[in-house]
């Protein structure tokens, strides 16, 4: 187990409907599994009176109604459920492992990059070639096979419809880092690989932003029309707590896989998962080659 | 029974009373910004109190009735007009078969909400009928009016009565200069203690980028963070915090020159601090405030917004006890 001791965590009201839990102010893969374990045994409690409870990457937020239940009790749950979280000795959350191909260095988002190209920090690279250069490595190959090489957790859904911000599970010396654009570009694909601060994000909808742009997935993962079988009744396919491994893939497949989602026949690869963290913490190199054969 | 959309109006779209349950993935709960409004509407014409309702911002449409039916338009002081000759707000009138209905520029308020006796037919998605633009999801094809749409409606429950009237005392009644209740909290230890003072006690303008998603506000002092190490993932402006969610009605500040408050179809998430949230008895206000008003922060405690949610109750019990 870990002995780093647990920043106590900071309650706040958002006046009369919402409370807010911040955990951490850092980044940290602690936090985010504090926030996840937290918040799946709020569901399960099924508490009556809370209305929505949204999982972010080191908080939470739950939206209640304070007709039925107080400010009062619901932070006693929320101490009590943190207790019970950070007492546990096996550390662990049941949750699956999703297969995402990208076709990195892809035209649509080239296209687009270079479109914006007056509000990037470096006008003369793409978005890859600098984020390549300012994280040290040696070139966009080595970059894209550090994004693709190790797995990432889902540790928030949201902004927009069904955008994940994901994590990736190496240590704090390895994570990679990008600013976002100096200004917010006014068009992104629908289904580009964005990265920003320590996350990455897959944008579900066209649309607006400002995250740096390396590539671009035929998974549908936003299915408002409801003609995706893979994606179920909320329309959304990411969940927090998803682990995803990123499979780089050439032209033609990505091609042939777009056709079977415009077909309603895409499948993605997924596989049930029991995450452990302080397995993880052992050996994160190791783990990262077990969850890729999870979903050999 | 269809509506023939002529012209669209400003931003005009079908809502009702919201979703519930889909903010964890990103889907706000969408619905009329003023729920006051569209409530009131649907209860004047027997409707059910959430039916799908036209909230129309700022310029309203120009509609044709294909038949004859009976609407009530409550909200902002938009005057309506059948074929040219007024009609009353907040009163029960008939639109003829093959008539128009137009709506005169806005007077005071910033969003009207037009409900027809039965109320609009879309298809419900995720329990509600209404519009979430950012994610292209319920509404009319998941977007505002445009030129040429068609909107069918459901069959009238047969209990509205033309001339049926709100009484006076619940007709709101709009301002140019919004107090707007907020408690203080999530990320405001960031500012120094001047600066969180002054943010109270500044009035602040209305920006012209105010909409569904959010209100942006100008003209106060910048406001001012404690100096900090960035922490790892924050991202390095005194602003920017480890994206977490956004509470609807919570106040962001980027880079502490703009706030921002953030309405039903918010952003659910992002990397800037909040420093208050505006209570829930006040947000239906918010959505009535037009671009270049003013607006002042009232700091209050929990307590004091539960009153308010309180009194806020018993002016909805109202409306469903009106004559």
């Amino acid at each position: 187990m870990s002995s780093d001791p647990l920043t106590p965590a900071r309650y706040s009201l958002a006046a009369d409907e919402f409370m807010f839990v911040e955990l951490s102010e850092e980044m940290t893969l602690e936090a985010f599994f504090r926030s996840i374990s937290i918040t799946q045994r709020l569901k399960s409690s099924e508490t009556p009176g809370i209305i929505e409870i949204c999982p972010a990457n080191a908080s939470y937020q739950v939206r209640y109604d304070p007709d039925r239940l107080s400010a009062a009790a619901l932070k006693e749950i929320l101490e009590s459920l943190d207790r019970e979280v950070s007492a546990q000795r096996v550390r662990t959350i049941e949750t699956r492992v999703i297969e995402v191909p990208v076709l990195y260095n892809d035209p649509w988002t080239h296209e687009t990059l270079m479109r914006f190209r007056d509000r990037h920090q470096d006008p003369n690279g793409t978005d890859l070639d600098y984020a390549a250069r300012i994280n040290g490595f040696d070139g966009v190959e080595a970059f894209i096979e550090a994004h693709s090489g190790n797995p990432w957790f889902v540790s928030m859904v949201g902004f927009v419809a069904g955008l994940p911000f994901m994590y990736q599970m190496v240590p704090r010396e390895r994570q990679i880092q990008v600013p976002k654009y100096l200004r917010p570009r006014t068009d992104t694909p629908k289904q580009t690989v964005g990265y920003g601060g320590c996350f990455s994000c897959i944008y579900s909808v066209r649309g607006a932003g400002g995250y740096q742009m390396f590539g671009i997935t035929p998974m549908p993962i936003y299915d408002p029309s409801g003609s995706q079988p893979h994606i179920d009744d909320s329309m959304i396919f990411f969940r927090p707590g998803d682990i995803v491994k990123h499979r780089a893939i050439e032209r033609d497949e990505y091609d042939r896989l777009v056709a079977d989602a415009e077909a309603g026949r895409f499948e993605p690869r997924v596989a049930p998962f029991t995450f452990d963290l302080d397995d993880f913490n052992h050996d994160p190199d190791g783990y990262a080659r077990r969850v890729k054969e999870v979903l050999q | 029974m269809t509506i023939e959309v002529l012209k669209p109006g400003l931003a005009t779209s079908v809502q009702d009373i919201g979703r519930q349950g889909y903010y964890h993935l990103g889907i706000p709960p969408s619905g009329g910004m003023d729920q006051r409004s569209l409530r009131a509407a649907n209860l004047l014409l027997g409707n059910p109190e959430g039916a799908a309702v036209l909230e129309c911002a700022l310029m309203g449409p120009e509609l044709r009735f294909a038949e004859s039916r009976l609407v009530a338009a409550c909200g902002s002081e938009m005057t309506p007009r059948i074929d040219g000759q007024p009609r009353p707000l907040n009163e029960v009138f008939r639109v003829p078969a093959g008539a128009t209905l137009s709506f005169d520029f806005v007077k005071a308020g910033a969003r009207l909400y037009l409900a027809i006796e039965g109320g609009i037919d879309v298809p419900e998605k995720l329990g509600s009928r209404s519009t979430y633009t950012l994610g292209s999801l319920g509404g009319l094809e998941g977007r505002p009016l445009r030129a040429d749409d068609r909107l069918a409606l459901l069959p009238p429950p047969g209990a509205a009565r033309e001339g049926r009237r709100l009484p006076e005392a619940l007709i709101p009644s709009f301002s140019k200069h919004y107090l707007l209740r907020v408690v203080p909290g999530i990320y405001d230890h960031r500012l120094t203690d001047e600066s969180r003072e002054r943010f109270y006690e500044e009035d602040w303008t209305v920006a012209s980028e105010a909409d569904r998603i959010g209100y942006r506000l100008k003209g106060g002092t910048p406001l001012s963070f404690h100096e900090r190490e960035p922490p790892f993932g924050a991202g390095d402006d005194p602003s920017n915090i480890v994206d977490a969610c956004y509470p609807i009605g919570s106040i962001q500040v980027p880079s502490g020159s703009e706030p921002i408050i953030l309405h039903r179809d918010a952003v659910s998430g992002g990397g800037y601090a909040m420093i208050g949230t505006v209570i829930s008895a006040d947000m239906d206000w918010v959505g009535q405030i037009q671009p270049h008003q003013l607006v002042r922060f009232v700091p209050i405690t929990l307590e004091e917004a539960l009153a308010a949610r309180a009194e806020y109750r018993k002016v909805l019990e109202g409306l469903r006890k009106m004559p």
